[in-house]
């Protein structure tokens, strides 16, 4: 408890710091919502002294003359009116102003949540489910903004204590130090709750997020959950983190329950007590009958508005957790920075890709309690975040300095893929070949060794000249939920129609997508669920060879494709079209233009490919082949067939396969025979 | 075309009135009627504490302190002191209603979570696709904590105001019908006006919970999609995305405030009009010497104190609409009707044995789409291993997912064993029939605790067995953790070969007797492939496997190849005798395939 005990103990002062942030966030915003709230409280007072006027110019005369004066009557129920309107405009702009400033602060720190998810390394994504990084878009940004509501109220609700405290100061001072006393014991019932508040609402936050992520996760294997009936299996696991988070609210409403109703009384005991005083000191001839009763109406009044204060003070320690984790996503160390180097913009030139023996590993760490998602950085107890945001674990990749600990996945890698020409990967399942592919696009840095485009470090490249001379097919297509132009063209500027019909026709994707309703335009659904896996695969071929590229690195871009399809596609790429029937012809409707594409064959280009299969290593020039992140041959397919045994016994599997099958087959039929 | 067109299934209710809502909530949640008379008993007397405080006032100036005599600071004693009683007393209400609150409506939502949460997984996985993932998920978590947020705050303050005005109404009878009726008739226009917003309010909150399940599912996207969106360099423009998502929400929750504060002012100024008409009112009964000035100016008081709760009331109710939003949204879920339903109690269980399969002249579309299977019939016998090649998008997938009834046919009937599909209970078919989709998707867990996904009962030992069986045994040893290694989200801390190697492994332990690999190897290298297909046929031997593959060797070593092409089976036998019409669809798949591997 000591930690935590320490740590609680400010968790009013730094709530009041992070209501500082807002208000220095939304000044203006917020000047007009006080500015309202105090036009609002003023009045509340002020009417009881309008009514007070009224009947004691308007009604007592009246009664006593036994006639009323229509004017003064009206005259009476207008002020009134008009009181109640002034309080209107002060409540429009109170409410308003604040709902706007809460809703501006929730928006604009989901921008800056969101901008880091961008700006961080992949390495960090991977340490982070995904249903996790969205609640802190949602429930943290919700949890740090939620007394922003009631804030503007509270602070107008200072100035007319102010002014009370004021009159209460010149009607008696022994009067008013009774009422001052007030204030200090709300303040500490207020410490006390918020500092065993602040634990729970720490794990309350804690599990909103691991119940998002589970959702998110079980929902993104829908299909698998649903293949092996594992439903009730899912249920049962999502529902014993409802249930934690279930107990979690159920432990923040009973401390709510407990403090609520006695801060809600307090200021009522402080009436009370006001009342025997003034008794007292009404007994001494100190205070006037008058002012006594003046006193105590002004308590009854006030007591609604001081519990806004304590609204904004009970939320306080939500807002802290909600706020810590929020800091543990913005102060993250680790996204990669670029360099300033730009490459010669020259398009039509393939550019050189060098390895020098560049050695990676997998950040460790990733580890998850068996059985259980992991997905949160916070610690696994009750406790609250540390007063300071405590930054994630120190991120290796920030600093460029190796990772200490890790799962060593490349060494000592060296190949070169000179300009224009086209190496292909190979290499066993698992051996290192995706780790290489996004090396060499830099969605990763390497440990050790430099990876080079044109001579020139990727990591001093801007990311502008780097996305634009590179291009990854990854080895799992991923499309967005958006239709087939946008997935080609990722917005990236100067890709006109003709040029994503272009790529979709290199990619032999023209035929299918012509063939949808609205072609260009349809829209694909979340990972393009509305595509085959092998449609899915060829959109982000096309969305590669749209960009020209000057580097192309396809990751086993064609392992959902059929053989023929594939064939097609890498005599395209090879830039001789010209070889093969075209499976698919694009409709007649003119949406697909069947003339040639505008810009002719693909553009001389750089490939690095992964691949198995021989016809596409046979179109590459040199073949790099590796074996648990080593490169252990180097050379052409032929050379490399006699020289490395690994290499031989991966692309003639088929083959010996398929002798062994007819073998086995003869067998039998000598076997039947005899 | 089929996403955006059936997105519109689990979308917002047309209109549907408030109190609907609420009452199928409460129809959803009967847990939450539990101790409701205990917890509103409560409720009134931790209100009454409230009055208390100016009724002591009231009561110790007129009697104590104006008393005849002087100062009488006995009657003050006493009147604090029975006061502080009651306090206490409404304290403790306070905290037991507000406990007893908490803990019912808390144990209520969390059943709601798992509910919708379990339907989710009941629906059809084109009903799944149909919305996305964040989205969903918004729905089991956001909007829900929307209707807690509103129980704790809004629901109790909601009983107390209510309680206040009904205790003010009566006192108000008492001093002055004739006034009591100016003031109510002061607010009926506002309650009409009211009630009008309350509609358009109801409708603006369930813009913002629909902008929010947007904006998570836009922002789940950018945060899968992360490699892509580095690798193309499009953070920008993405970034720039996400922020439209989230004005956009802004927007929506800003209109909803604009018409909140607007029905709310019209509150006040009925606040406004009720005074200046009691005393309009007042003044001339009064001259009619009906009324006394004392109880003129305590009606107005007592006026005051029916404005606040009243006035309170309406605020709370305003909040109301966005809770009642978020529990619309998680009540449409609900209402989606699976499409693809578990037979249940009237469906049968698999024959036991091995399974065959018969296709009689089925048709799919997906909704809004061309056809994609056109009168498939097919048999495949019991025992047998069939591969089913053809060209990407000629319908395998498809024909996949209706032969494990993840859908069903448009038209014609999927028969398993002679008992047609739909008739088979969920949980025979699933522990019987067991497919590897295309995409294998792995859990953020250990490789063990994948591979037992369906087996929870399996000790490592058994796993390590099975693995042996099929040839990995090494492969697992290899790993840095061995059984124990963590595979990370979607299995992304694995190579995509070796998360196919889980995938397999995982619905080989599932021990079904239809087995239907989807690509369950495309990413596997080519020796491995080999190897695992021997070990597999071997101790598959006995069931029935159907294999989509685009790697022909999987059709070399299957019984009998299965050809699609756009939507209709042209060829099927041994591939001995397909590949002797060289001018076949197989003919010149296979011709291709050669072409590639030699
Ligand atoms: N994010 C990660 N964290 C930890 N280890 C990883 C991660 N990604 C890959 N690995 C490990 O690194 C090794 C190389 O993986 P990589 O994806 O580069 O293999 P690969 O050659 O592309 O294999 P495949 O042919 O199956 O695609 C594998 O052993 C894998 O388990
Ligand atoms: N959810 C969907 N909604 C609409 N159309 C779909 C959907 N899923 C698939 N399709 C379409 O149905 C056709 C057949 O798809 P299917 O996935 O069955 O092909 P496939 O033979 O498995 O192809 P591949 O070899 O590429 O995996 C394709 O044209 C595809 O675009
Ligand atoms: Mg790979
Ligand atoms: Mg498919």
């Amino acid at each position: 408890m000591t930690v935590a005990g320490r740590t609680s103990r400010d968790v009013l002062i730094r709530g009041i710091r992070i209501l500082g942030y807002a208000i220095r966030d939304e000044p203006w915003v917020f000047t007009v919502a006080v500015a309202g709230s105090v036009l609002y409280s003023l009045l509340i007072v002020a009417s009881a002294y309008v009514v007070g006027a009224v009947v004691g110019t308007v009604v007592v005369p009246a009664f006593e003359r036994g006639e009323a004066e229509l004017g003064t009557v009206l005259l009476g129920a207008g002020a009134l009116l008009a009181v109640s309107l002034g309080r209107v405009l002060g409540m429009v702009g109170r409410r308003i102003g604040a709902g706007y400033m809460q809703y501006r602060l929730q928006a604009r720190y989901r921008r800056r949540v969101t901008r880091r998810y961008l700006e961080l390394p992949l390495a960090w994504h991977h340490r982070h489910a995904t249903g996790a990084l969205l609640s802190h878009a949602n429930s943290d940004v919700e949890a740090a903004w939620f007394p922003i509501a009631p804030l503007p109220f509270a602070v107008g609700t200072l100035v007319m204590l102010a002014a009370a405290l004021v009159s209460l100061v010149v009607t008696d001072w022994v009067l008013a130090l009774v009422g001052i006393a007030v204030f200090p014991a709300l303040f500490t019932l207020n410490v006390v709750y918020s500092r065993r508040m602040a634990p729970r609402q720490a794990r309350a936050q804690q599990m909103r997020a691991q119940v998002s992520a589970i959702a998110h996760e079980s929902f993104d294997g829908a299909l698998v959950v649903k293949t092996m009936g594992q439903e009730a299996r899912e249920t049962a696991r999502f529902a014993a983190q409802a249930g934690e988070l279930r107990d979690a609210l159920i432990a923040v409403g009973r401390l709510r329950g407990l403090f609520d109703p006695m801060l809600e009384t307090l200021p009522g005991l402080g009436t009370l007590a006001v009342l025997v005083v003034g008794a007292v000191r009404l007994g001494q001839g100190a205070v006037g009958i008058t002012e006594l009763v003046g006193v105590a109406f002004l308590f009854t009044v006030l007591a609604f508005p001081v519990r806004a204060i304590g609204w904004v003070l009970a939320e306080l320690p939500r807002s802290v957790a909600g706020w810590d984790r929020l800091q543990t996503v913005l102060t993250a160390s680790g996204e990669m920075p670029y360099g300033e180097v730009t490459l010669d913009a020259d398009p039509g030139r393939p550019a050189t890709l060098v390895f020098d023996r560049v050695s990676f590993s997998y950040p460790a760490g990733t580890q998850p309690a068996p059985a259980t998602a992991s997905g949160d950085p916070a610690p696994p107890t009750a406790e609250p975040a540390a007063p300071v945001p405590a930054p994630a674990p120190p991120e290796a990749v920030a600093t460029g300095a190796p990772e200490p600990v890790g799962t060593p996945v490349l060494h000592e890698v060296s190949f070169t893929v000179p300009a224009g020409r086209t190496v292909a990967l190979v290499g066993p399942t698992g051996s290192g070949k995706s780790t290489i592919a996004s090396l060499a696009v830099r969605l990763v840095d390497p440990d050790a060794g430099t990876v080079t485009l044109d001579g020139v470090d990727l990591r001093s490249l801007t990311a502008d000249s780097l996305a634009t001379a590179t291009a990854l097919v990854p080895q799992v297509p991923f499309v967005f939920d958006d239709t087939i132009r946008e997935n080609v063209t990722l917005g990236r500027p100067g890709i006109t129609d003709d040029d994503v019909w272009a790529a979709l026709r290199l990619a032999e994707a023209d035929g299918f997508v012509a063939a949808l309703p609205d072609g260009l335009d349809t829209v694909v659904g979340e990972r393009g669920a509305a595509l085959s896996g092998g449609q899915r695969q060829r959109l982000t071929l096309a969305r590669a060879l749209a960009g020209r590229p000057r580097l192309l690195v396809l990751d086993d871009a064609t392992s959902a494709v059929d053989p023929r399809v594939e064939a097609a596609i890498l005599a395209g790429l090879r830039g001789g079209r010209a070889s093969h029937d075209a499976p698919v012809a694009a409709t007649g409707d003119g949406r697909a233009p069947a003339a040639s594409t505008p810009h002719g064959p693909a553009a001389p280009t750089s490939i690095l490919v992964v691949a198995y299969r021989r016809a596409t290593i046979a179109l590459a020039d040199e073949v790099v082949y590796v074996e648990h992140g080593r490169v252990v041959g180097r050379g052409t397919h032929h050379t490399l067939l006699e020289t490395t045994p690994g290499y031989a016994a991966l692309v003639t599997a088929y083959e010996r396969a398929e002798a062994e099958r007819q073998r086995e087959r003869d067998a039998e039929r000598s076997e039947v025979g005899a | 075309m089929t996403t955006t067109a059936s997105r519109a299934t689990a979308a917002a209710s047309p209109r549907e009135s408030t109190w609907r809502t609420v009452r199928r909530g409460l129809a959803l949640s009967p847990e939450l009627r539990t101790g409701l008379a205990g917890t509103l008993g409560l409720a009134v007397v931790s209100m009454a504490g409230r009055a208390a405080v100016p009724v002591a006032i009231q009561q110790g100036v007129d009697r104590g302190l104006r008393a005849p005599g002087g100062p009488n600071l006995d009657v003050v004693a006493a009147v604090v002191a029975t006061t502080a009683a009651v306090l206490v007393v409404t304290t403790l209400c306070g905290y037991l209603m507000m406990r007893r609150l908490f803990t019912v409506s808390e144990t209520a939502l969390a059943n709601v979570r798992v509910r919708a949460f379990r339907h989710v997984h009941n629906l059809s996985t084109l009903h799944q696709q149909a919305e996305r993932r964040g989205s969903l998920v918004s729905r089991v978590t956001s909007d829900v904590d929307q209707i807690t947020q509103f129980l704790q705050w809004g629901g109790v303050i909601l009983l107390i105001s209510l309680g206040q005005v009904v205790v003010t109404t009566v006192v108000m009878l008492v001093y002055s019908w004739q006034l009591t009726l100016v003031v109510f008739a002061a607010f009926a226009p506002a309650v009409v006006v009211i009630r009008l917003f309350q509609r358009r309010l109801a409708a603006a909150y369930g813009l913002v919970r629909q902008r929010l399940g947007a904006m998570l599912a836009a922002i789940s996207e950018s945060v899968v999609g992360a490699p892509v969106i580095r690798a193309y360099g499009v953070a920008g423009r993405t970034a720039a995305r996400l922020d439209r998502t989230i004005d956009e929400q802004r927007r929506a929750q800003q209109r909803a405030i604009r018409i909140s504060v607007t029905s709310f002012s019209t509150g006040e100024i009925a606040a406004g009009l009720a005074l200046a008409g009691v005393v309009l009112l007042g003044v001339r009964l009064g001259v009619g010497g009906a009324i006394g000035i004392g109880e003129l100016t305590a009606f107005l008081f007592l006026v005051t104190l029916f404005i606040q709760p009243v006035q309170i009331a309406t605020e709370v109710l305003n909040e109301a609409q966005n809770a009642v939003a978020g529990w619309r949204r998680v009540l449409d879920v609900l209402d989606v009707v699976p499409d693809v339903a578990d037979p249940g109690e009237q469906g049968v269980d698999l024959p036991p044995g091995p399974i065959d399969v018969r296709f009689v002249d089925v048709c799919y579309r997906y909704p809004d789409g061309p056809p994609v299977l056109v009168d498939v019939s097919v048999e495949i016998p019991a025992k047998s291993r069939v591969a089913v090649v053809g060209e990407t998008g000629s319908g395998k997938t498809t024909f996949a997912k209706l032969l494990t009834r993840l859908m069903d046919p448009t038209a014609g009937q999927v028969l398993l064993s002679g008992v047609p599909l739909d008739r088979v209970r969920f949980a025979s078919l699933r522990s019987r029939v067991v497919m590897v989709p295309q995409d294998g998707f792995l859990f953020d867990t250990t490789v063990a605790e994948n591979i037992r996904f369906a087996r929870p009962e399996l000790t490592d030992e058994e796993l390590e067995h099975a693995l042996d069986e099929l040839g990995l045994g090494d492969w697992v040893a290899g790993l840095p953790a061995g059984l124990a290694t963590p595979v990370g989200e979607r299995g992304e801390a694995l190579s995509v070969g070796e998360r196919q190697l889980v995938a397999l492994a995982r619905a080989y332990v599932a021990d079904p007797d239809l087995l239907v690999l989807d690509e369950a190897t495309s990413a596997v290298d080519p020796a491995t492939e080999v190897r695992l297909q021997r070990t597999l046929d071997a101790v598959t031997r006995g069931r029935t496997t159907v294999t989509i593959a685009h790697r022909l060797s999987t059709a070399q070593a299957a019984d009998e190849v299965i050809v699609v092409d756009r939507g209709r089976i042209v060829q099927r036998g041994p591939h001995e005798e397909l590949v002797r019409d060289a001018d076949s669809v197989y003919g010149l798949l296979y011709a291709s395939w050669l072409e590639q591997t030699r």
